[in-house]
């Protein structure tokens, strides 16, 4: 009990910091494009019930549509072929233990304002680990590339040779899963991978092997730059949906604030 | 000769708007049928089945046999302007405004006298030809024409008043990736429309045509989700005082029926783009546009829906997306009856098979995004309610005339 | 087509005018039964020895003649109604007289006319007719200002009147209303005022029109020996006439039903035209009273104008016509406008007329035309009554 006390008490003195790591759910939010012929991700909408009047005179409240994958979100195994044979591979199934951990977070912001479909590579992960110490196992790994600063059109970055965003390669989430056992892997794009990562072999290699070893992913998340390389806990617990393959959230990171 | 009409002054902010009033709106259920044709701005009056007499006005028996057999035909519009008035006065507020009224009456070659609007270039004891058109009551009412066009015709200002003509006025064209877009606008500009205001969903991804409409003179590409409400409303909080012409061009289509979909997922965009957002723009824009009716020169006049013809008779083929099609047009019914108080016509353009990318197996006739821009402008010139694009939409039409249930059949067994 | 009978043993008797008023809270009820008040006391007789009643009326809505009875207490053998606002005087008195003469009834009282409430008149409009309302009102919704504006500029057009000879009809119209005390125009009106007036539907102006008011008329139909019995001066009736939708495929009309029947009108009445010392035409419009004077045999088609240019038709002149100032000077009550002239007719015939007085009048021509549906009035009526020699 002492260790939750002391949370409280860190928290309250402000030595612990929460970090909101989340998008507002706005109608003009992008979410992930597929060719138009496949069924698409509902966008964010929401429609006024009562706003105090007529309709509900001392009450306003509004209904929701959307997609599991629209805004921040979680992506559950089930939501990839590779993991729909997973156990417990949907968000209602999922222990809850799982939606929070440790956090380590490598710094791609320099690289993706350099190469806007930069990749990272196991090379990259393992200079980092070199700097950082080894991602421990357990752990959530994100790839900050400060794209959640980007708004509009910039953000899918669509040309008509697709979406071009930075994102990981095999070999990296490969290396993340199965030599360093994370609890999941999460970026600030619309997707998990790379945007142009439907070319990658095999095609989307993060949803691949991250949902086919029963791992989880985040995505467009914002403000990694708010959180420091390691030490972090972060909190991304999905609603409790049956059968869902993900769903919004709220992504919370608990900080240490570095004691000058 | 007609004067040009001059551009509207800016409005006088210390004045009240303008009311908008309806000339006399009421008629027997016979005297409809002159409004039904009229609604596709035909000149039709009954001739009895039995002795072919001719009747006006309409009637429930003939007048020369008692044969309760009338039919509405088609009828020769050409006739004599035998005498004429301009009134100056009226106890309806519509004309009391309105006035002076040139009115008339004209012999037909036919055999009938009728009293008709009177266009300003037509001469007392002249030869004129009866046009029926869609009065701002929504009902059909007859106005002599000049045999021949003249100058600025269009320009009379009681000819306008029975016209939903884009000169001088506003128009808000929805969805921008529509690829038929550019030409929408363009000749909705070449008709003398004052600027088209471009609705632009989910700018966050590019579309083709886009930068064809930025360089347009006349074109302002606005954010417009109609799936959205807040974007619908914000839209309107900005331009919805000045939107004289609405064109709902937004549309999502995807080919399959029922059963092989296997899914409600496109059919529920279909009927939140098609059906869902005319009602979110009619809530939006509707009330505005009602409420000026009668504001000058540029005053609110229209609201056309384009709609595939297959709303009325479904191809199981786009079974899903003719489910919203039908959907937005029964709500384009009520929009009519909504918008009626304030003058604002609700036409509905019925379009066939369209040449794009969700009817690459469709054999043709295809339609053209000009020919569809052409059935646009010239719908919104005849103030129609009903405008029939292309040969497929034009054939559905009088078929369905004749027998829908046979229609039905046909369309089903892939006969268009 | 057979020579109608005679009405002979038949007189009209007890001619009575309300005042008119612009505007009235009154109802219909309230000023037909002031109309019947005023001929049954100028008779003497008590409502209960009416056994007939014709009613003519626009305004009596949600009733009809049969609520009125009731409402006025009557008991009646022989009820009519009569629809025909313009004609309505002479077909009230032409069937009335038959009931009487065939004993039907023995004394019939014929009533017409309406209120005039602020909004009647729009009302009334809106109901008036079916292809009025289809086929007139959505264009330019002038009423029968619009209509008539049209068949007055056709006529003026086809026979060359001006606004001018028009105007001489108004003129000497207001000249005998100003002797009229139950006029509702009560200003001397000259050619100029009346070429000067305010456009209402080309080529028709304010003057051009009647000024709709309230009010009722109403006489008495009773035979010959009940008249004599009670001493009431009396008018015989010499001959009638009434035709609905003369000429229907004439594109526009100039002409009105009194065509088709005026060589029975005369025949049966045993005299013409120039034998009459009054003449009382329906004048919802001068164009109207001119049609008649050509349809009724005076002059030749499109000679109206011409004919009347020569005549003087005030009380005192050479052509006595409509010596109360008809509806242009002395109102129209809705339909006791169809009645107004009757009255009048009656009044001159047996010296009652008092200040409108024709010296000598003896036989009179009383003209009616009623009921615009669409383009043209569809009802027309005439009458030749006579007093006691």
């Amino acid at each position: 009990m002492s260790v939750l006390a002391d949370l409280a008490g860190a928290m309250a003195s402000g030595a612990v910091e929460v970090v909101d790591l989340t998008h507002t759910l706005d109608p003009d939010f992008p979410v992930i494009v597929l060719p138009p012929e496949f069924g698409q991700c509902a966008r964010f909408r929401m429609e006024e019930i009562s706003a105090y009047d007529h309709r509900g005179p001392a009450w306003k409240w509004h209904n929701l549509h959307m997609s599991e994958h629209t805004g921040t979100h979680f992506d559950a195994p089930c939501h990839w072929i590779s993991g729909r044979d997973v156990a417990n591979g949907a968000v209602d199934e999922i222990d809850p233990a799982a939606f929070v951990g440790p956090v380590c977070v490598i710094d791609c912001s320099a690289e993706s304002a350099e190469d806007e479909d930069y990749i990272l590579t196991r090379a990259r992960i393992e200079a980092w680990e070199a700097e950082h110490g080894a991602i421990p196992e357990g752990a959530w790994v994100l790839m900050r590339t400060d794209w959640s600063k980007r708004s509009g059109a910039k953000y899918l970055n669509m040309r008509e040779d697709g979406a071009h965003s930075p994102g990981p390669d095999a070999g990296a989430v490969l290396y993340l899963v199965e030599e360093r056992g994370i609890r999941g892997f999460g970026t600030e794009t619309v997707g998990t991978d790379a945007g142009q990562a439907t070319h990658f072999e095999p095609p989307y290699p993060a949803h691949y092997h991250l949902h086919g070893a029963g791992r989880y992913g985040l995505q467009c998340l914002s403000g990694l730059d708010r959180l420091p390389a390691t030490g972090a806990m972060l909190l991304a617990a999905p609603l409790k949906i049956r059968n869902g393959t993900g769903s919004p959230l709220r992504v919370l990171a608990l900080v240490e604030k570095e004691t000058a | 000769m007609t004067d040009p009409i001059a551009p509207p002054p800016k409005k006088n902010p210390q004045k009240p708007q303008a009311v908008p009033l309806s000339p006399p709106a009421a008629r027997s259920r016979a005297a409809l049928g002159l409004s039904a044709a009229a609604a596709e701005a035909r000149f039709a009056l009954q001739h009895c089945a039995e002795c072919g007499a001719v009747q006006y006005p309409p009637r429930d028996a003939c007048h020369g046999c008692l044969s309760t057999d009338l039919r509405w035909r088609d009828t020769d519009p050409a006739g004599t302007l035998i005498a004429e008035t301009t009134v100056r006065t009226s106890p309806n507020l519509y004309f009391r405004r309105a006035a002076p009224w040139r009115t008339g009456t004209v012999r037909l070659d036919v055999g009938v006298s009728v009293v008709a609007h009177v266009h300003g270039d037509c001469e007392k004891g002249g030869r004129v030809r009866l046009i029926n058109r869609l009065d701002r009551a929504g009902q059909g009412v007859l106005m002599a024409l000049p045999e021949g066009e003249t100058p600025n015709m269009a320009d009379d200002p009681e000819l306008r008043e029975l016209t939903c003509d884009p000169k001088h006025r506003r128009v808000l064209l929805t969805d921008a990736r529509q690829a038929n877009a550019p030409a929408l606008a363009k000749a909705l500009l070449d008709a003398g429309a004052s600027v088209v205001f471009v609705g632009e969903a989910e700018t966050w991804r590019p579309y083709p045509q886009r930068e064809t409409l930025a360089a347009m003179e006349g074109v302002q590409l606005l954010p417009l989700d109609v799936t959205d409400t807040s974007s619908v409303v914000e839209l309107a909080g900005e331009i919805g005082g000045k939107v004289d012409i609405l064109v709902n061009n937004a549309r999502f289509v995807r080919p399959g029926g029922i059963l092989s979909r296997g899914d409600v997922g496109f059919a529920q965009r279909e009927m939140d783009v098609n059906a869902f957002g005319l009602m979110r723009l009619a809530q939006a824009f509707g009330p505005g546009m009602r409420a000026r009716g009668a504001d000058g020169v540029n005053n609110a006049v229209a609201w056309v829906n384009i709609l595939s013809v297959h709303a009325l008779a479904s191809d199981p083929a786009y079974g899903g997306f003719n489910a919203s099609q039908a959907a937005a047009l029964s709500a384009a019914q009520t929009l009519r009856a909504e918008l009626r108080p304030g003058g604002v016509r609700v036409a509905t353009l019925f379009v066939g098979p369209t040449e794009d990318d969700w009817h690459q197996d469709v054999p043709p006739p295809k339609v053209l995004p000009k020919a569809l821009a052409r059935s646009l402008v010239q719908g919104l010139r005849d103030g129609t309610e009903e405008i029939w694009c292309g040969d497929v939409a034009q054939d559905l039409r009088d078929r369905l005339r004749q027998d829908p249930k046979v229609v039905e059949r046909q369309v089903s067994e892939g006969g268009a | 087509m057979r020579t109608p009978q005679s009405y002979d043993g038949v007189v009209i008797a007890a001619p009575f005018s309300t005042p008119y008023t612009r505007y009235s809270t009154e109802t219909a009820h309230h000023w037909l039964a002031r109309g019947l008040k005023g001929a049954l006391d100028a008779a003497g007789l008590r409502k209960e020895d009416v056994d007939g009643l014709s009613v003519a009326s626009f305004t009596l809505f949600p009733d009809t003649p049969v609520g009125l009875t009731q409402h006025l207490g009557f008991t009646p053998r022989w009820l009519d109604s009569i629809p025909m606002g313009g004609a309505s005087g002479v077909v009230a008195l032409r069937r009335a007289a038959r009931a009487v003469q065939a004993g039907d009834a023995d004394i019939v009282a014929c009533v017409a006319g309406d209120t005039n409430q602020i909004d009647s008149f729009r009302k009334l409009l809106s109901s008036f007719s079916r292809f009025a309302m289809d086929a007139a009102y959505p264009y330019g919704y002038g009423g029968p200002n619009a209509m008539f504006a049209l068949l007055t500029d056709r006529y003026m057009t086809e026979y060359g009147a001006t606004r001018e000879d028009f105007g001489r009809i108004c003129v000497a119209q207001r000249d005998n209303a100003l002797r009229y005390p139950n006029a509702v125009m009560k200003k001397p009106l000259t050619l100029d005022d009346y070429l000067a007036a305010r456009p209402i539907a080309d080529p028709i102006a304010l003057f051009d029109c009647v000024m709709p008011c309230a009010g009722a008329e109403a006489f008495l139909v009773m035979t010959e020996d009940e008249a004599a019995k009670r001493g009431l001066p009396a008018a015989r009736i010499s001959s009638t006439i009434e035709r609905h939708n003369a000429f229907p495929d004439d594109p526009m009309q100039l002409r009105g039903g009194w065509e088709m029947d005026r060589d029975t009108l005369w025949s049966c009445a045993g005299c013409g035209p120039e034998d009459m010392d009054l003449v009382q035409t329906y004048d919802d419009y001068p164009v109207i009273s001119m049609l008649q004077f050509e349809d009724l045999g005076f002059c030749d088609k499109g000679a109206a104008p011409e004919y009347l240019r020569n005549k003087d038709l005030t009380v005192t002149g050479d052509l006595p016509h409509n010596t109360s100032g008809g509806q242009l000077s002395a109102g129209q009550a809705g339909a006791g406008g169809g009645f107004i002239g009757l009255v009048e007719a009656i009044r001159q015939v047996t010296q009652t007329a008092g200040p409108t007085q024709v010296a000598e009048a003896r036989k009179a021509l009383v003209s009616g035309f009623g009921m615009i549906n669409y383009d043209r009035g569809l009802c027309s009526g005439a009458a030749v009554i006579e007093g006691a020699a």
